[in-house]
């Protein structure tokens, strides 16, 4: 920030305490607790102006409120806000409130029965890799969960805006995609609906949802037995960076350790996170031997469209999707089988 | 426009001040608060320089609006040591030189704190990573590594 705009926002910082000092009952804590700020009647000074000081932040403590709060035009819900902020700081046009979704119970929980875990879709990532059973569960969304930033930024990530901020690189997408979980979302009317998490990113930046709508939890059905999941990136370093390639698979077993099942998704190699039917089929039938992780792989780079940056090259990613996705089916497999007959 | 008056605990005291919605919780501990051990170096959640504890969890008080301090207990560099009595953490950088222009320390100090809390005897891995999100152009590293090694062993010590 500039020295003239530090000096603006702390000159109205002053304007704006000496204000409140003027007019306790309007900022008073009960107001404060409730997130609304409303308009204090006062004219309104050219330096706060200049800031912006319109936006209002709100901090729900039900979904049904979140609803109505999102009934107002250019309303952003957040949840981490580790997109956000950056985004915001980067120059993107601020939105006129901030809606906080962390104060709904619902969206900070993890639980689990027995059908299925359900993921509040603000929870901390931290929160869900901390889950010992989630983690033995799913190891390889558990994986890309953690991948996420920094100790920092996992204490604020979550699955929620890691899907909804809708980057082709987002970590867990990948791993969510391939076992096959769901988004809850409240609707503008009140209602919910379910849809696939592979449906909800469109392309870099957008969304299927709808103006108003936001997503309350994910929903990952119990993994079947023998079956497990692996989330393997490309990064340049080995930690704090955005993946050049992520790959997530997971793969079913028999009893006699050939695959029943396998599902491959791709991530930051195409405009959304790509399933690849191809590389499924190559390990369904197979033992993960060399020649079906061979044609796996080379299905995988097939399936690859992505963009060309300093990052990676188009060749560079096309031919590390296959790499990552032979190494992650082994894993993947090797998991399985330790699970063996255990259900879970 | 209006403020927002948020009411927290920091450093063990109660503390009101006001801010605007998208304001950054970095800023209002720095402005307001007078807090000036939180350092700016990216304002996006890359460098760690502006670590805190918010109710006991290592965060970067530049990746929160604010507001969402409301009814939080945070705890910054400077309510890490009791009065004049550092920290063991605290007096291992010092003896061990683990910093030279001291921009990214407090960061560093408090996400190490965290590190120590959660787990007291950190393999140098583990170090490494739980350390990842701050970044120091001067050290080089090692030293702070061993400078929290030295601390949880000496926690350790006095624990036993
Ligand atoms: C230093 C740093 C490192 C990072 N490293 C990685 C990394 O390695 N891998 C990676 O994938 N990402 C990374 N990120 C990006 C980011 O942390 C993740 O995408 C994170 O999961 C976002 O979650 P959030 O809760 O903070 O999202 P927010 O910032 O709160 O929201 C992101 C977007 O999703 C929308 N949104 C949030 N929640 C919902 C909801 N429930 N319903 C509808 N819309 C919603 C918001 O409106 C916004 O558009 C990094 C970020 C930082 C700052
Ligand atoms: S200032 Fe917060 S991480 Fe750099
Ligand atoms: S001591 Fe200078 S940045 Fe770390």
């Amino acid at each position: 920030m500039g020295t003239l705009s530090r000096l603006a926002r702390r000159l109205a910082d002053l304007v704006g305490a000496h204000r409140a000092a003027l007019q306790p009952a309007v900022c008073g804590p009960g107001i404060a607790k409730l997130g609304a700020t409303p308009l204090d009647g006062l004219p309104s000074v050219g330096l706060a102006r200049l800031r912006g000081t319109h936006l209002k932040y709100f901090a729900p403590s039900t979904v049904e409120e979140a609803v109505g709060l999102l009934a107002q035009p250019n309303t952003k819900v957040f949840a981490g806000a580790t997109d956000v902020i950056p985004q915001i700081r980067a120059g993107r046009p601020e939105p006129d409130a901030l809606v906080d979704l962390k104060k709904i119970d619902r969206l900070i929980a993890v639980q689990c029965t027995d059908a299925k875990w359900i993921i509040g879709a603000a929870t901390p990532t931290a929160r869900l890799t901390a889950n010992a059973e989630f983690s033995a569960e799913f190891p390889g969304l558990a994986e890309a969960a953690g991948l996420i930033g920094s100790d920092q930024v996992q204490s604020r990530s979550s699955l929620g805006g890691n899907l909804c901020n809708a980057s082709p690189a987002a970590d867990s997408v990948p791993a969510m995609i391939v076992n096959g979980a769901r988004v809850v979302i409240a609707t503008a009317n009140g209602g919910t609906r379910s849809v696939a998490v592979q449906d909800v990113p469109t392309g870099p930046g957008r969304t299927s949802l709808a103006p108003g709508e936001f997503v309350v939890e994910i929903e990952v059905d119990r993994a079947p037995a023998r079956t497990a999941d692996a989330y393997l990136r490309m990064i340049p370093r080995t930690e704090m960076d955005i993946a050049v390639v992520g790959v997530g698979v997971r793969v079913t077993l028999d009893e006699s350790g050939k695959v029943t099942d396998a599902l491959v998704a791709l991530g930051a190699v195409a405009p959304t996170v790509v399933r690849v039917p191809a590389a499924e089929a190559a390990l369904i039938g197979s033992t993960l031997d060399d020649a079906a992780l061979a044609v796996a792989a080379a299905a995988a780079s097939a399936a690859c469209n992505p963009i060309d940056d300093k990052r990676g090259t188009i060749a560079y990613r096309t031919h590390v999707a296959g790499v990552l996705t032979r190494r992650a089916a082994v894993i993947a497999g090797q998991r399985a089988a330790e699970k063996n007959g255990a259900s879970r | 426009m209006s403020r927002i008056q948020v009411s927290c605990t920091v450093n063990g005291d109660p503390v009101d001040f006001l801010c605007d919605a998208d304001g950054s919780l970095l800023n209002s501990l720095r402005d307001e608060l007078g807090l000036t051990g939180v350092k700016e170096g990216c304002g996006t959640g890359d460098c760690g320089a502006c670590s805190i504890l918010l109710d006991g969890e290592l965060n970067c008080s530049c990746l929160i609006f604010a507001p969402e301090a409301e009814g939080t207990t945070i705890t910054t560099v400077e309510g890490l040591a009791n009065g004049d009595h550092l920290t063991p953490l605290q007096q291992c950088f010092l003896e061990g030189a683990a910093l030279q222009c001291g921009i990214c320390t407090p960061g560093v100090l408090v996400a190490a704190t965290s590190l120590l809390n959660h787990n007291p005897n950190p393999t140098e891995t583990e170090i490494r990573y739980a350390l990842a999100g701050n970044l120091c152009r001067c050290t080089g590293y090692d030293k702070i590594v061993r400078a929290v090694r030295e601390a949880a062993a000496q926690i350790r010590e006095t624990s036993a």
